[in-house]
């Protein structure tokens, strides 16, 4: 990185803002950015797919709290999910001489939990939906195999459900991708961070956002086509012929 | 009752603003949407080409970076236009924007590309033969929308146009970050004052929820109201 920057040297050398110092910050940001989604998307992914799971279940108590999880998660601003993380665990009287503290110090890891959460709710609803929506001819013939509902979920229910939710899954990725900005507020330099660094450094709001904008832009369309490629591959059965 | 350490007036008053400040942004962002919806639809390529180019920018950018680059980049801009016309004419105009005014502009201009994708599908939905009543009953391109069509294609419209508007409301929290005393920021600004992070965000998240169940209700009306004479389908 270090040395593809040095070679641009010569080509920016008359650019007050895009110096080598202020792009491999931007650099920094990206990698944040980057990071922070990937990260809380595979947990958040990990974590819905037995939710949605336990959403779909007999069990009332069950099906009634993971409801109540993801309606609390979906109705809010994620926001006030990132400052009750981030100030909420912060000022637990003690929490500064507990072993734990070194964690929560850094903004990072409580960004991580409220971004987790969040997408784990959004994803929990995309899979439930797709569980409901199970033609009910492959359960019973599922079912009249005499498979055990452990079974079905594992052959049948999941590798078809899971398929079938996969449009709306990569909506939910960009949503997170473009929602991971506001960890910028609890001074975790992702790109918008930067990005907010670097205009009130210049005063110069069109170049520094422009900038990141584009940066977002390629990354949301290089999303978009993963999963245009994924739902090529994936959903072969279900185009039309 | 519970003690909000004198901030539970500034928490109300920043309850309304979420409130205005969503309707405000959901009508900018419904007239932006037909507006571009129609473009979309027009056949004139002048037209349906800004439309395009508006929503994929608006669709690929984070809606943070956008409020911050109008909020921001709205006032310089605005500033170097007046220093324009103060040298070449000699009119002295100072122009301050708002940032309740850059937050319903913002938002309304972010959620009017979501309405339009909306809008547009509806549009496409519906029946042809209606059209086609219509313009052999002599009537105007403007009776035409504001009689048939619209009707027409709303109900179509109504579950994006819901969803949309829960996610709206939400985005309304940021407008926090450039300034606006909302209720996010009042509860921010008292969490760092007292340390007691549950005591204020939690009625502001109930805040959030209550505004969506009520939402909720409004939307089962309006949805009987526009599937008036159509058979439900369930």
């Amino acid at each position: 990185m270090q040395e593809l920057l040095q070679s641009l040297a010569p080509w920016l050398s008359d650019n007050a803002i895009f110096t080598p110092a202020t792009l491999a910050q931007y650099w920094g940001g990206f990698v944040n950015t980057v990071q922070l989604v990937f990260i809380s998307l595979i947990i958040g992914l990990f974590l819905a797919v037995p939710l949605a799971i336990g959403r779909a279940s007999p069990i009332w108590i069950l099906r009634k709290s993971i409801w109540l999880y993801t309606w609390i998660f979906r109705g809010t601003p994620l926001l006030i999910q990132l400052y009750i993380a981030y100030y909420g665990l912060a000022f637990i009287p003690g929490v500064q001489d507990s072993p734990i503290w070194p964690l929560i110090k850094d903004p990072l890891y409580p960004a991580l939990l409220a971004f987790l959460l969040n997408t784990a709710a959004y994803t929990t609803e995309i899979f439930y939906g797709a569980i409901k929506a199970m033609p009910r001819g492959e359960l019973e013939a599922a079912r009249a195999y005499g498979m055990s509902p452990m079974l079905a979920y594992r052959r049948i229910i999941l590798p078809s459900a899971l398929r079938r939710a996969l449009p709306a899954y990569g909506n939910e990725v960009i949503f997170m991708l473009h929602a991971s900005a506001i960890a910028s507020v609890v001074t975790i330099a992702d790109l918008t961070g930067v990005a907010y660094n670097i205009y009130s450094r210049y005063y110069a709001p069109f170049s520094a956002f422009i900038f990141v904008a584009l940066c977002y832009m390629v990354l949301s369309f290089s999303i978009q086509g993963i999963f245009r490629l994924l739902e090529k591959r994936m959903l072969a059965h279900l185009q039309p012929r | 009752m519970i003690d909000f350490q004198g901030y539970g007036p500034r928490l109300l008053e920043g309850a309304l603003l979420t409130l205005e400040l969503a309707v405000l942004s959901l009508l900018v962002a419904v007239v932006l949407g037909l507006l571009t919806a129609s473009a979309r639809l027009s056949r004139l390529a002048v037209l349906r080409l800004p439309a395009i180019i508006y929503t994929v920018i608006i669709r690929g950018v984070p809606d943070l970076v956008l409020m911050l680059l109008l909020f921001y980049g709205a006032q310089i801009g605005i500033n170097q236009l007046t220093d324009m016309i103060y040298d070449r004419w000699g009119w002295d105009i100072f122009i301050n924007i708002d940032p309740f005014v850059a937050g319903v502009i913002t938002i309304g201009l972010i959620f009017g590309a979501y309405m339009a994708e909306t809008f547009r599908g509806a549009f496409l939905a519906v029946d042809q033969g209606q059209i086609e009543a219509a313009e052999s009953f002599g009537m105007s391109p403007w009776l035409l929308f504001r009689h048939i069509r619209f009707p027409l294609m709303m109900r179509h419209a109504l579950p994006g146009l819901g969803n949309n508007w829960m996610v709206l409301l939400k985005t309304t929290a940021l407008v926090s970050i450039i300034g606006l005393s909302d209720m996010v920021r009042v509860a921010a600004e008292a969490t760092r004052a007292t340390h007691q992070t549950f005591l204020f965000m939690i009625p502001v998240a109930l805040g959030y929820l209550a505004i969506t169940s009520l939402s909720e209700i409004g939307m089962q009306w309006l949805k009987k109201r526009y599937n008036a004479g159509f058979e439900e389908a369930s």
